[in-house]
């Protein structure tokens, strides 16, 4: 399956790929409109310290924890994609309680969201991935 | 074709169908449910007082999920015996079932201690399953006082589903603190303060000693008038299958990492059971969900005869009240058992990471929860704290305090 890796090497910690990510996941047709002047909840993060830098998003694990774990069934496992069915999600958070990547957050309205790699919103492809100037995300079978 | 019998049908009987059929696609599965429930997820009874689901969200898995496992589910029955000469089960009705493979998935009950007067008290609930949420839903208006004795979990997650239901609120407990079976002192307090500002009021320190009709009568001498009393003391595993057919029992079913009891044949999963808490090293009852599902995959994949250990459980609680999120997970050992604390403070969150012999045995997160499970994965695997950059780790949960190649092996490699 297909996923999104990072390579720390090249990542510039621009963070573009968040602003790239929570455009996709907007429902809007206008970045500006989409994002200015708001507190945006991506679903991927640039991790690191002053000396190195690599975007952290759902690994969508085989054996995944956090669907185990998931207190109202609300996360699941859709052709090898980690879903979340947020109408079901109470935001418990049980899942940022066992991740052990931390890729999992909560989202604006309370309950919690992460990387679906955009095979549910109109981008198609891991928008994080399209954007990146430095090709520091692939998406990629391993 | 095997014969696959499963007493329960809740999260750990749900595990454990999965991992038969992950490995036996057309063996029996006979799965004997007491409650007349699809399974469902029993933690979120107080999230549907609150309002924010409904029964039908409630449904852990998809309606035709049964069929599509290809299960046979017995409802409203109860099983009464286990034969373990005859690999077979009585039912309450005396009906008998075979099994070559047998899952004890039975989950607890609630403990209600001998109060004097209690048979007077006509509104007394528990809080331990849908039937009790409705009726409890049912009995509770605008007016109604409400008494709520136990402040663990299960008592204050009722506290915070009635809220908005109910004219008022107290909860008492024999305990000096809430939720004293995973918080310290200092975080009881701060969870507890939370609590008060939102209207629950407490009597720590203090439980009921007699009822009357309406009214408790404290062990201080207080009294409390209510309208409804929800119990909420504590809950037992229910063993009794298992140790009536002879097999071992403490205050769970013992099980080992494989979740085989001391019968052949027989396994045992969720929170009827007592396995190996690894942060701890020693057995111990872990009635939590995440750990039922585990243990009831684990379960039935050995059933299916796949060997497979589910050897890393810790206990482990995600839990908010108001808006103030709560983390925490395995042990803490204080200095007298030769374990370290470390405290970050923050504007409107704690965190306490304990440490012992090089490793992380256990921690409690408030407020800024982010990223709390990486402190869990090093604690359920044992990850030695000299291995990766601690300090940095104590201060944010960042792969930053990971080695390049750790990171390289975690995330499935560079480009």
């Amino acid at each position: 399956m297909k996923r999104v890796y990072a390579n720390e090497k090249w990542c510039l910690g621009c963070h573009l790929c968040e602003y790239n990510c929570a455009f996709a996941n907007s429902k809007e047709v206008n970045m500006i409109k989409a994002l200015k002047g708001k507190k945006i909840f991506p679903r991927i993060h640039v991790d690191g310290d002053n000396s190195i830098n690599f975007a952290v998003s759902c690994r969508h694990c085989q054996d995944p924890i956090c669907v185990k774990s998931c207190i109202s069934g609300a996360l699941s496992i859709k052709d090898g994609v980690i879903c979340i069915d947020h109408d079901k999600c109470v935001g418990c958070l049980t899942c940022i309680l066992v991740c052990p990547y931390g890729a999992v957050a909560k989202g604006k309205n309370g309950v919690v969201q992460k990387c679906e790699l955009c095979l549910e919103n109109s981008c198609g492809e891991p928008a994080c991935v399209k954007g990146c100037p430095n090709n520091a995300i692939v998406y990629e079978e391993r | 074709m095997k014969q696959y019998v499963i007493i329960g049908n809740s999260i750990a009987a749900t595990g454990c169908i999965d991992g038969i059929r992950s490995i036996d696609k057309k063996g029996k599965i006979t799965v004997i449910s007491e409650e007349k429930y699809h399974a469902y997820c029993r933690p979120l009874i107080s999230y549907y007082l609150e309002g924010k689901t409904d029964l039908a969200k409630m449904n852990y898995r998809s309606q035709d999920y049964y069929d599509k496992m290809n299960c046979n589910v017995i409802y409203g029955q109860k099983a009464v015996k286990i034969n373990k000469y005859s690999n077979e089960i009585v039912l309450d009705d005396n009906k008998i079932i075979q099994y070559d493979k047998l899952c004890v998935a039975t989950g607890s009950s609630p403990f209600v201690p001998p109060f004097i007067g209690l048979e007077n008290v006509e509104n007394k609930f528990s809080f331990m399953t849908i039937d009790d949420t409705l009726a409890l839903e049912a009995s509770v208006n605008k007016n109604s006082k409400v008494l709520i004795v136990g402040a663990g979990l299960i008592g204050l997650k009722c506290a915070e589903g009635l809220k908005n239901r109910a004219a008022e609120i107290t909860v008492c407990d024999l305990a000096d603190r809430i939720l004293s079976s995973i918080l310290d002192n200092e975080c009881a307090a701060i969870m507890q303060e939370t609590l008060e500002k939102n209207g629950i009021s407490f009597m720590l320190g203090d439980s009921a000693e007699r009822f009357e009709k309406n009214k408790a009568f404290m062990k201080s001498g207080k009294t409390v008038d209510f309208d409804v009393l929800v119990l909420a003391v504590g809950v037992r595993a229910n063993t009794s299958l298992v140790k009536d057919a002879g097999g071992s029992v403490n205050r769970g079913i013992i099980i080992d990492d494989k979740m085989e009891t001391t019968i052949e044949n027989v396994y045992a999963a969720g929170d009827c059971t007592e396995g190996n808490d690894i942060s701890f090293g020693n057995k111990r009852v872990l009635a939590i969900l995440p750990n039922a599902y585990m243990q009831g995959k684990c379960a039935g994949i050995n059933m299916a005869g796949v060997n497979t250990v589910f050897d890393n459980a810790i206990p482990m609680n995600s839990i908010g009240f108001f808006g103030l999120h709560v983390m925490t997970a395995g042990s803490y050992f204080g200095e007298k058992d030769g374990g370290e604390m470390y405290e970050e403070k923050r504007e409107n969150s704690l965190k306490r990471l304990f440490t012992r012999n090089g490793l992380l045995t256990g921690y409690i997160m408030i407020g800024n929860v982010a990223k709390a499970g990486i402190y869990t994965s090093l604690i359920r695997e044992k990850t030695p704290l000299d291995s990766i950059d601690f300090d940095l780790l104590k201060k944010d949960a960042t792969f930053a305090a990971f080695s390049h190649e750790d990171r390289i092996s975690k995330f499935g490699g560079a480009v």
